[in-house]
């Protein structure tokens, strides 16, 4: 088991850094740079500026440079919020979109996986057809739809939840950008919850443990659902991935100091050090709850053995 | 009168389907007593598990069943799921034909056991375990405490099903309902778990319903044997009655179906069409970066064969032990060490476009019906694939009026040629794949277990269509399979595999009937017993 | 033998009449039929320009009956006096017209009625009767009436028309898009899994590098390097989605390669042609094209993500992730510039999703 996370993770350095070295150059390829935009900028104090920075060098120079110190660990400055480090910006935005998403994530898989084994336990009456019409609206309807409609009704017509802000991470702040951001996915889960449970319901095993007279809580909590559990953890990893690294769409509609939203802004500004920073933030994220997951998954499957 | 513990009445078992309600079993009655082995024989789709299933409570979501099963006073058709939950695992118990997928992949077998031990027996976890353990050593699996710490996956077919053997029997039932327990089975351990069966049921003296669609198996367990056709029982009697005088038409019809007759030899001195010397197949298992080097698993290890103009090899030896690998080897269809000579030429070193030409000469049939045919071209298509290779000029009416005649060569009615497989039977597909291989006029063609799919019937007229067919065009046949009986009929010469080595070779007479390997006694002994 | 050769029901036959029973599903085609239709021709029919901006009617609420309505004439009326520097004396309907009746300090120029006019409730304004001295005039003037079925926009746009538009663009860019990304993704797919060995490890370690970018990064990378154009950006967007395409006809051709009937080509001679078009592709278009219409709408989505976070269709063209943007910043007060374009996105791609499952339905051979 321990060699084979260390051979995963060696795996994932070859990876992280062809990450890397695609999308610097990518964004060094793509015109304009960071401090082009500002008018008004002195050409002199501007070349000072870049000098300070370092961006005066080549590009493989700073490729180099960048490579090293993410190395030693060093996310760099960010070249538009000046007064900040990468590192910084991260350590106060993560926090905050990883409450979101860890809530988020909670509220999807548990009541996402409930509604998958009710709707399979009732596989073609009523209560089935309810829950998977709710699913496919949920899985269809995009983010930036749920998002505003939540804060027309709960926000401005019935004045439950605010329309915005964080407000130092109060409860009622907290729900909307968790439906939100919950909904896509629980809607996913139980799409799959059920589609695994019915299988699984099906499986020659299931019949064995009728004919021996098990409960139906036995046959169908023991047997048929910790099987059917199996597809929603690979679901989990990288939905824990991308749930936790932040939501653009979220965390703008919502006015949410988190770190999905530098994105975009960084990306517009060529803020390349914080760009690079959320790629490198994604992407060890994702490697590390893909790495999670399988280990889950071995724990949870006799059948899967790493060695 | 004796004690009777099942008895049904009228039972019948509806299925709603896309198609309508299709009607599985329509009306059956029958009787097991206290003791008894009741054998219900029926092909595929003859109903007879779904009986069992309906009196288990058991049947799919879409099934619904009607009737009278009369469990020692009480009906269990319509019974709700708790008071049925009292008398199945409990009373009567039921073990099921796949073994690989009957037991719950995520649990010990020591917890699968004592989980319906203490659910009915009401005991401690302890005591459970220590029945469990007695179980397993009363259905003969070696190291039981260990044992029970083990996972599905990591026990072979054979012990799984002692396993559910097991499970079944922990609760001392009345009644043990066993369906089809050995189909999955290799011969040889088909033999000892039905050995294994007859003497638990002689010891504990409970009833036995016995599920088959082989007659062999009857004649060595079952004391009572009821006939089902389509739903009904056509005959009930006696075992040694219906053996000896069958009275339904489809009861003579099963038990003449076996293959009978032989082959008559080649001239000895027929002329070497195929020969192969050394043949060795070698498979690479993982490997890769930082995963350590490959497993090697030899599948053919050195066997020598040579086939003669109008001579018929039989390969016979259980599942994984290289026959097929051979056969696929010898066509040049896998990669193989060892010198391969057809008519004359040495082909072994030749390449894709080379063997192309020979191709014609050489063909095959596989197993398996439904995935041998191509789902989306039509029959004729299908049959006159390779004359698009080998007949390049021919036009695509010439081509039509060869698939019908290939069609009528193999005794389908050429006016099916515009049908897709779907909408044949079993035994019509391994016609339309025998048709596909005739139509090329080859020298040598393998067939690879071309009834092993069939019903037993079926089974006969394939294997005498492929005897004509033999006689009329002087073709050699490499035939693979594990049914032995289906081999006599056929064979000249028969070569025995285990593990990927020759074993033993021979005529029939001499391999089946004085087999001097032990390995092939006892291949002889699962097959043939009385 | 008889002459009459009975006729086969293909499998895409089979799948055909199942698809017909499945009622949500060919519910669902009529709906997206009828949305393309409308897109399409719609615009032509509204009687607006999807670009015209009437200054009168900015955000203007949904109205079945036509503006301008009779409470607001009055208003109307006052607002062009006074834009022409006249004094209203009075003013009142006879038969379908209405007679102004307008005063001055100075001597009035006849061709105030381009005043009238040029506001977008009046049409045809006549002078009808002019005092000697000039100083006072009677004009009369038609109402111009217009309908705004879905209301207008910030810019006193017609929504109507706009969100007509706007479903052009978001569904041109998901069908052109999810062409793109179909090819590039059976292409590779098919390449990688017949090819098999060392070629499909290189090439799947790709796409899983290419997996492990992040997403809306890659896009975004591209929409900014491209610039933002509209051709560019949905082969940036087909560029990214043909992953899921590459797996999965990879995968099936890998399956489709180890089925018997490819083995027994194989035994009858036939090339690696041969056994690509007769066996391979034929055997695989069912996945594909279920696997096309969950892409379509996962296209659609991508667009107007992109589109409102202001890096797609740029103004005066539009596309319904656009027009959300534009209305989940106004709903307040106007809840329609909202409601209406989520509504027209949100039940396309209902519809997609459930021909996608009724696709998935007839065509998934596990029935069988």
């Amino acid at each position: 088991m321990l060699r084979y996370v260390i051979r995963r993770l060696l795996t994932a350095i070859p990876t992280l850094f062809l990450i890397v070295t695609i999308s610097f150059f990518l964004m060094h390829v793509a015109p304009g740079g960071p401090f082009n935009m500002e008018k008004g900028i002195p050409p002199e104090i501007k070349a000072n500026i870049e000098r300070v920075f370092h961006l005066d060098e080549p590009v493989w120079m700073q490729y180099l440079r960048y490579l090293n110190n993410l190395i030693h660990g060093d996310l760099g400055p960010s070249y538009i919020l000046l007064n900040f480090s990468v590192a910084e910006l991260f350590r106060v935005g993560l926090w905050v979109s990883a409450q979101i998403g860890a809530a988020a994530l909670a509220l999807s898989l548990v009541v996402g996986s409930a509604l998958g084994v009710i709707a399979a336990l009732r596989q073609n009456r009523v209560l089935d057809y309810v829950v998977v019409a709710t699913a496919t609206a949920g899985s269809t309807i995009p983010t930036f739809v749920i998002a505003p409609i939540i804060q027309l009704l709960f926000g401005l017509t019935w004045h439950m939840l605010p329309i915005g802000g964080w407000n130092d991470g109060a409860f009622l702040n907290k729900v909307g950008p968790v439906i939100t951001l919950s909904l896509p996915q629980l809607a996913t889960v139980a799409r799959l919850m059920r589609g695994s449970m019915i299988e699984s319901l099906h499986s020659d095993h299931i019949n064995t443990a009728r004919s021996l007279g098990l409960s139906d809580y036995a046959v169908v909590v023991r047997h048929a659902m910790r099987g059917a559990l199996l597809p929603i953890i690979s679901y989990a990893g990288p939905a824990a991935a991308g749930l936790i690294t932040g939501s653009i769409i979220v965390e703008t509609i919502f006015q949410i100091p988190g770190v999905g939203r530098y994105f975009i802004d960084a990306a517009l500004n060529r803020d390349y050090t914080l760009v690079m920073g959320t790629v490198v933030m994604i992407a060890v994220f994702t490697i590390v709850f893909n790495l999670v997951v399988d280990l889950l998954y071995a724990v949870a499957d006799p059948r899967v053995r790493y060695d | 009168m004796a004690d009777r513990i099942l008895s049904l009445e009228d039972v019948k078992v509806r299925f709603r389907t896309l198609d309508g309600v299709v009607e599985a079993v329509k009306g059956v009655s029958l009787h097991v007593e206290a003791g008894e082995t009741l054998a219900i024989v029926g092909e595929s789709g003859s109903g007879k598990s779904q009986l069992m299933m309906a009196v288990m409570g058991l049947l799919a979501g879409n099934g619904e069943a009607e009737g009278v099963a009369d469990y020692r006073g009480t009906n269990l058709i319509g019974l709700s799921k708790t008071k049925l939950n009292t008398i199945r695992g409990r009373k009567i118990t039921m073990i099921f034909q796949e073994p690989m997928t009957s037991l719950d992949p995520l649990f010990t077998v020591g917890s699968q056991i004592v989980e319906p031990i203490i659910r009915h027996q009401k005991v401690g976890a302890a005591v459970a375990k220590d029945r469990a353990i007695e179980m397993l050593r009363l259905v003969r699996i070696p190291d039981p405490e260990r044992r029970m710490a083990s996972y599905p996956h990591e026990l072979s077919g054979g012990e799984r099903q002692r396993v559910m053997i097991a499970m079944a029997l922990a609760n001392d039932p009345d009644l043990l309902i066993a369906d089809e327990p050995t189909t999955a089975l290799d011969v040889t351990i088909q033999a000892e778990i039905l050995e294994l069966m007859a003497g638990l049921q002689r010891r504990l003296g409970m009833g036995m319903v016995f599920i088959t669609h082989d007659l062999n198996i009857i004649k060595r367990i079952a004391g009572r044997v009821c006939v089902m056709r389509r739903g009904e029982i056509v005959e009930e009697g006696e075992m040694a009655d219906i053996f000896a005088r069958p009275r339904h038409p489809y009861t003579k019809a099963l038990l003449e179906a076996e293959p009978t007759g032989r082959k008559a030899p080649p001239p000895a001195n027929a002329p070497k069409i195929l020969d192969g010397t050394d043949m060795r197949v070698t498979f690479k298992i993982g490997g890769g970066f930082l995963a350590g080097p490959p497993i090697l698993l030899k599948a053919v290890d050195r066997v020598s064969l040579t086939l003669r103009r109008g001579q018929t090899i039989g390969i016979v030896g259980e599942s994984g032990s290289g026959k097929s690998t051979l056969a696929r080897a010898l066509l040049r269809l896998i990669p193989s060490e060892g010198a391969i000579t057809f008519d004359g030429r040495n082909i072994a070193g030749l390449g894709r476009n080379a063997m192309r030409p020979l191709r014609r000469q050489l063909q095959i049939v596989l197993q398996d019906p439904f995935g041998s045919l191509s789902p989306r071209m039509t029959a004729g298509h299908i049959v006159t694939e390779g004359l698009l290779v080998h007949e390049p000029s021919i036009t695509s009416r010439q081509r039509d009026a060869r698939a019908a005649q290939a069609l009528e060569e193999v005794q389908l009615d050429a006016a099916l040629r515009n049908r897709y497989p779907h909408e044949f039977s079993g035994g019509q597909r391994q016609r339309i794949a025998i048709a596909r291989a005739i139509i090329l006029k080859p020298k040598v063609v393998v067939l690879d277990e071309p009834t092993s799919a069939l019903d037993r019937q079926v089974q006969k007229q394939i294997v005498e269509l492929l005897r004509g067919l033999q006689a009329h065009n002087d073709l050699s046949y490499l035939f693979i399979s594990h049914d032995l009986a289906v081999v006599r009929a056929m064979a000249d010469h028969i070569l025995v595999m285990k593990d990927g080595r020759l074993v033993e070779q021979g005529s029939p007479d001499e391999v089946m009937d004085h087999p001097r390997e032990d390995y092939t006694r006892r291949l002889m002994a699962a097959a043939f017993a009385a | 033998m008889t002459d009459a050769v009975s006729k086969g029901r293909s499998l895409w036959a089979d799948a055909w009449g199942r698809l017909k029973a499945n009622r949500a599903a060919v519910w669902s085609g009529v709906y997206l039929a009828v949305i393309v239709a409308l897109c399409l021709v719609g615009p032509n029919l509204t009687g607006h320009q999807f670009s015209t901006i009437y200054q009168s009617y900015v955000r203007v609420p949904p109205s079945l009956s036509a503006y301008p309505k009779p409470q607001s004439l009055d208003a109307e009326i006052k607002e062009v006096a006074k834009r022409a520097h006249l004094d209203l004396k009075e003013w009142g309907a006879k038969g379908d017209r209405i007679f102004v009746t307008v005063t001055s300090a100075k001597p009035i120029d006849p061709r105030v009625t381009r005043y009238l006019d040029r506001s977008d409730s009046f049409e045809d304004s006549k002078v009808e009767n002019r005092s000697d001295d000039g100083l006072s005039m009677t004009i009369s003037t038609a109402v111009k009436y217009i309908h705004f079925y879905f209301g207008t926009d910030t810019s006193g746009r017609d929504l109507l028309t706009r969100t007509l538009i706007a479903g052009r663009v978001s569904l041109a860019v998901g069908l052109l898009a999810g062409v793109v990304a179909v090819l590039i993704g059976v292409l590779y797919g098919a390449i990688s899994g017949f090819a098999g060995g060392k070629t499909d490890e290189v090439m799947m370690r790709i796409v899983d590098i290419l997996y492990s970018l992040p997403f809306t990064f890659f896009v975004i990378m591209l929409v900014v390097f491209f610039g933002r154009n509209f051709m560019l950006m949905f082969i940036a967007i087909g560029a990214v989605l043909w992953l899921d395409m590459s797996r999965i006809v990879r995968g099936q051709t890998l399956s489709i390669k180890r089925q018997e009937f490819v083995l027994a080509a194989e035994a009858l001679g036939v090339g690696s042609t041969g056994v690509l078009l007769r066996h391979i592709v034929p055997n695989m278009l069912g996945p594909i094209i279920i696997y096309v219409t969950l892409l379509i709408p996962q296209v659609i989505i991508l667009e107007s993500f992109l589109s409102y976070l202001g890096l797609g269709v740029q103004e005066p063209m539009s596309s319904w992730g656009v027009q959300i943007s534009q209305g989940s910043r106004n709903m307040e007060g106007a809840a329609w510039l909202l409601i209406f374009p989520s509504f027209f996105l949100t039940s396309t791609l209902f519809a997609l999703n459930f021909i996608g499952d009724g696709l998935r339905d007839t065509l998934d051979p596990k029935d069988r």
